[in-house]
């Protein structure tokens, strides 16, 4: 799974999953898009589904300070590379 | 301080009709929303009762998915019965946001159909019976769900009232609300209820054998409040929602006032949780005449909660006569669209209101031949056209609460 299959897949499910259409990669998707701490934890449960492997608590901790859709695509890079997806 | 306290604003959704035009022509031309149950493969089956209040009307629900998200059924009816009630009221914004205007709302038991998602999932057997359970799924289905989706909808800032106490759940939203203004508290409450489509309490009621049963084939023609063919109650769904606000503050504002919230009372019957009792009723009834700073004779009409059970009918009457002889005309309002649970005393309060406005008083539909131990009030047997200067509403609960609200014409 490359970076640019992670961040197709991640704008696909802000499209589907929260109705947030093409949003600008470094756009701060809480105060630009509504996007709230529900929709976190529904995208966490996404991410689980793209891997198709559960994540750990800390790992799921760790997913909270981020804000733009560039920082999930690192997160889940990095996801992706321990399962060794990469 | 006491302050006066009015409602200027109403909104239902109910199994008669959505809008006002919709629901005074089915009280005029004897409209049920009675209909068979629908099929649902987990309980339709193997419950009696076939019939049930439902609103068989499509609605445009057009809320964003940021609201939507954490949302069951019974979250769309409340949010849109406030929706409609606060456009209509006309309200600015900053008022609604400032903390002086709270929330009432509540319903019998959340989302069951969310729960019962929720159970599906857990006891699927699946791999996945935690990780199916999401995040919302609590949000969508806890108790006060109604009542925390208006206040993110609205961006409603003062204080939260959820009352869930089954079929007085909203007349005590609309009470709470009430004495909030009445006491100096808020300014203006949103108050109301709503239950949802759902057949586990169809089921409970029928394992209680409180459910109409022989009118499957004929669903109209029940429930039969105080008739002596009557066989028990029909539930149903709904909402209602309805706008309070200090009486000065609405009239500075040019507000359309609707009618006066004068009283409120609710008590507990203190003993048995499900068996009507005459007496605790009766005491609520003469209480909440005293609240209101009335007698008895100046009510006009009284609102009953008359459900059709055997003896809960009988047990009201008896009630109404005790404190009222045979002075207000009383009509049984479940008999146009069941029992819809926790949105019950709101639909009646604003169908009340309609009618005060309207200047008549519908008839208890389905009311053929009086049952001789409900006899001793004076019923409504046909439409009436007829001045309601004051209005009573009141509603009983499992649990042996009883409520009762008098509103006034302004």
């Amino acid at each position: 799974m490359t970076r640019d299959e992670i961040k197709k897949n991640i704008l696909k499910i802000f499209e589907t999953e929260f109705e947030i259409v093409d949003p600008g990669l470094d756009d701060n998707l809480t105060e630009e898009h509504d996007f709230d701490s529900i929709d976190a934890l529904e995208l966490l449960g996404e991410i689980e589904k793209m891997l198709d492997s559960e994540l750990t608590r800390q790992e799921k901790k760790d997913s909270m300070e981020i804000r733009t859709v560039n920082q999930i695509c690192d997160y889940v890079v990095s996801l992706a590379e321990k399962r060794t997806l990469m | 301080m006491e302050r006066r306290v009015v409602i200027t604003a109403a909104s239902a959704i109910t199994p008669i009709g959505h809008t006002k035009d919709e629901l005074i022509d089915s009280l005029i031309n004897g409209k049920s929303g009675v209909k068979k149950i629908r099929a649902d493969d987990l309980l339709t089956d193997r419950v009696e009762s076939q019939v049930f209040g439902t609103v068989s009307y499509p609605i445009d629900f057009s809320f964003k998915r940021k609201y939507r998200k954490t949302m069951g059924p019974v979250a769309f009816y409340a949010c849109q019965v406030v929706k409609e009630a606060l456009e209509s009221a006309g309200l600015e914004q900053e008022f609604i946001s400032s903390g002086r205007l709270g929330v009432a709302f509540g319903s019998t038991h959340g989302s069951p159909t969310v729960q019962r998602q929720i159970y599906e999932h857990f006891f699927s057997g699946s791999e996945e019976q935690f990780s199916a359970i999401g995040a919302v799924d609590y949000l969508k289905s806890m108790v006060h769900t109604t009542a925390v989706n208006i206040t993110k909808m609205f961006e409603i800032t003062g204080r939260v009232i959820s009352s869930s106490t089954a079929c007085t759940t909203s007349s005590q939203s609309i009470g709470y609300g009430y004495e909030a203004i009445k006491y100096g508290m808020q300014d203006a409450m949103v108050c109301g209820g709503a239950d949802e489509y759902d057949t586990t309490t169809v089921a409970v009621f029928d394992n209680l054998l409180a459910c109409s049963t022989e009118y499957n084939q004929t669903p109209h023609l029940t429930p039969r409040p105080f008739d002596v063919k009557r066989d028990g109650l029909v539930v149903g769904e709904g909402a209602g929602a309805v706008l309070l606000e200090e009486y000065e503050f609405a009239k500075k504002r040019g507000a359309n006032i609707l009618g006066e919230v004068i009283g409120f009372w609710c008590g507990n019957n203190g003993g048995d949780l499900i068996l009507p009792n005459m007496d605790g009723i009766r005491e609520t009834i003469h209480q909440g005449l005293r609240n209101a700073e009335i007698g008895p004779e100046d009510v006009d009409f009284v609102c009953a909660h008359a459900t059709a059970t055997k003896m809960g009918d009988v047990a009201e009457s008896m009630a109404i006569a005790k404190v009222y002889g045979r002075g207000p005309c009383v009509t049984g309002l479940k008999s146009y669209m069941g029992h819809t649970m926790g949105s019950c005393g709101v639909i009646e309060t604003i169908i009340t209101l309609y009618m005060m406005e309207k200047g008549f008083i519908a008839p208890t539909l389905n009311l053929d031949e009086i049952d001789p131990r409900c006899a001793a009030i004076r019923h409504t047997g046909k439409l009436r056209e007829t001045p309601i200067k004051i209005a009573s509403i009141q509603n009983f609960a499992f649990g042996g609460v009883n409520t009762s609200l008098f509103l006034k014409k302004v």
